[in-house]
């Protein structure tokens, strides 16, 4: 009876936060509906002016177009690199190892504000000219690490055997990691792109010291809500937020695919 | 006698082999791990050293790795300087996330071990969601509910009420705002952490006749301890490096270190001096976390059991 009662509470705990963790979300697409410049609740009119507005600006479309092409790069880049980094971190036993595991947790646990000026004064003095492609290799720095944790999860539930039994049958190295290893870590990497991709596309901090004159969504919205706030604010932030939705809802039911072919 | 001497020649063959496949093994990991080195080493450590570098220079000037002084820390360590104010209410602030976030989240991430069963991956899947929306947005969500005839106000005015306290640009709503955004990185270490209790360890203290507190204090707390050290450090050391919260909730009634990092950075043009602020940062959390993670067993935490 007493661990039922317990049971009930936890639920209603875990939903109560769920609700705080969406509430400011809602607030956000609710103001972007408001027809006036300015916010007030209740909303008087709604209307659906300020999406449109944000749809047919040209600067809006280059910001999402820098935004789009930083997280692909970064996806690309950050999957091949990490793949390669868990099996180094999860399946190999190697000298060497229990040190790389803490040396890749470093810039996950360092304050992204700070590593961010670090690599704009890293740029300044070897003389690169910051642009959205240095953001791409700044992004790099923080979620090459976390796409490793990722995918070193699966790596960790993966039976090595498979692979000595491939090598004892004649495969060589490059057919064993293509005809087995691969298939068998594709729900993690899989899990890992959509990391990548997110991650980078909800960044700010990184992006903000080392974009230079170009600006991804988060720079562009900071901004404004700093100076100059229009509904569009609000209308960017949900449509950033729906499309991140999106892409996350689309890339779990690819995921399950994934992971029942791997389990089948 | 000629068995005798080719047995042992047999044994050894196998042998050979595990031993060279082994050492082929050695040679894999390491070439596993040098692309993700090398990216580290070239943009991690090598920016730190250029913040090493610019944090001897001569101040408000750009002359790094060619001037030496060490003037930009004397700076610092003058008692008349802010930053220490700045340092102490990041650590404060940093202190009072962890402990919040410790309370919040331990109910949450038991239940997402042992109450929500085949519901447990959805609800992961909420908590993760909002590290994919940019926290500028998140937080502004939070300016539109509190400010005057925002969500919360209106709403409470609509209801035919005083309307909502005058909480936005505080201490306390930068407080609010660091335990909202840091929630799932306590969360998810926690939840890896509670993970590591065998159950079956649980019940026998219970069939033993051991109380529920007990049980929590003496079993599931020190074995689920890896875990929740992770979160805590991990949300601490986020919280001393936070700068969007105290922007955009707190409205800069207070500046914390970061903000001052940035502000030597960006307006006083400063570099020297923002980089050997960025240094005493770097060295005190490198250090926490350091001294930390080698009291840790990733391979345990992570799966390998």
């Amino acid at each position: 009876m007493g661990h039922r009662r317990t049971n009930a509470a936890i639920w209603t705990w875990t939903l109560f936060v769920l609700v705080a963790i969406y509430l400011p979300i809602v607030c956000g697409a609710l103001a972007s509906f408001n027809k006036s410049r300015y916010f007030g609740f209740p909303i008087k009119t709604y209307s659906t002016e300020w999406w449109q507005k944000t749809l047919d600006s040209i600067e809006i479309g280059m910001i999402v177009k820098t935004s789009i092409s930083i997280a692909l790069l970064v996806t690309v880049f950050s999957v091949v690199i990490a793949t390669f980094g868990a099996l180094a971190f999860a399946r190999y036993e190697w000298k060497g190892r229990r040190f790389y595991q803490k040396l890749i947790l470093l810039p996950i646990f360092f304050p992204q504000p700070v590593l961010g000026l670090a690599m704009l004064l890293g740029f300044n003095a070897v003389g690169i000219q910051t642009s959205w492609m240095t953001a791409v290799f700044a992004h790099m720095i923080w979620i090459v690490p976390v796409v490793t944790l990722v995918i070193a999860i699966q790596v960790y539930g993966f039976d090595p055997s498979l692979e000595e039994a491939a090598y004892d049958l004649g495969c060589s190295r490059t057919q064993v990691f293509r005809e087995v290893t691969l298939p068998l870590l594709w729900p993690g990497i899989w899990s890992g792109m959509l990391f990548a991709f997110l991650l980078s596309w909800s960044n700010f901090p990184l992006s903000l010291y080392t974009t230079g004159a170009d600006s991804t969504i988060p720079e562009w919205l900071y901004a404004k809500m700093v100076a100059g706030y229009t509904p569009m604010v609000p209308a960017l932030g949900t449509m950033a937020t729906l499309g991140a939705a999106g892409l996350l809802l689309a890339g779990g039911l690819i995921g399950l695919l994934l992971r029942r072919r791997a389990a089948a | 006698m000629a068995d005798l001497a080719i047995a042992p020649a047999r044994e050894a063959a196998p042998e050979s082999t595990a031993q060279l496949r082994h050492a082929r093994m050695l040679s894999v990991g390491a070439r596993c791990a040098l692309p993700v080195a090398l990216l580290l080493g070239i943009g991690f450590l090598a920016p730190l050293v250029a913040i090493f570098g610019y944090a001897f220079a001569t101040p408000r000037s750009f002359d790094v790795f060619t001037s030496f002084t060490l003037a930009n820390f004397a700076t610092l360590f003058d008692t008349t300087n802010t930053v220490w104010l700045s340092f102490f209410w990041s650590c404060g602030l940093a202190l009072l996330t962890v402990a919040i976030l410790a309370v919040i989240a331990y109910p949450i991430a038991y239940g997402l071990n042992l109450v929500f069963g085949r519901w447990s991956a959805l609800i992961s899947v909420f908590f993760v969601f909002p590290l994919f929306v940019s926290e500028n947005v998140r937080l502004y969500g939070w300016v539109l509910f509190f400010i005057k005839n925002g969500v919360l106000d209106g709403t409470l005015k609509w209801l035919g009420l005083s309307g909502g306290p005058e909480v936005l640009y505080t201490p306390g709503i930068t407080l609010f705002g660091m335990v909202y955004t840091y929630l799932p990185f306590m969360l998810f270490p926690m939840t890896l952490g509670l993970a590591l209790v065998p159950r079956d360890l649980v019940d026998a203290a219970r069939d033993l006749g051991a109380g529920r507190l007990f049980i929590w204090r003496e079993i599931e707390l020190p074995l689920a301890m890896p875990g929740i050290l992770i979160g805590m450090l991990l949300t601490f050391v986020l919280a001393i490096g936070a700068t969007a919260e105290a922007k955009i909730l707190g409205g800069q009634s207070i500046i914390v270190i970061s903000h001052d990092i940035e502000i030597a950075f960006t307006y006083s043009q400063n570099w020297p001096l923002g980089s050997a602020l960025a240094v005493l940062v770097t060295f005190f959390i490198g250090a926490l976390t350091l001294f930390a993670l080698s009291k840790l067993d990733l391979d345990r935490m992570l799966g390998r059991r």
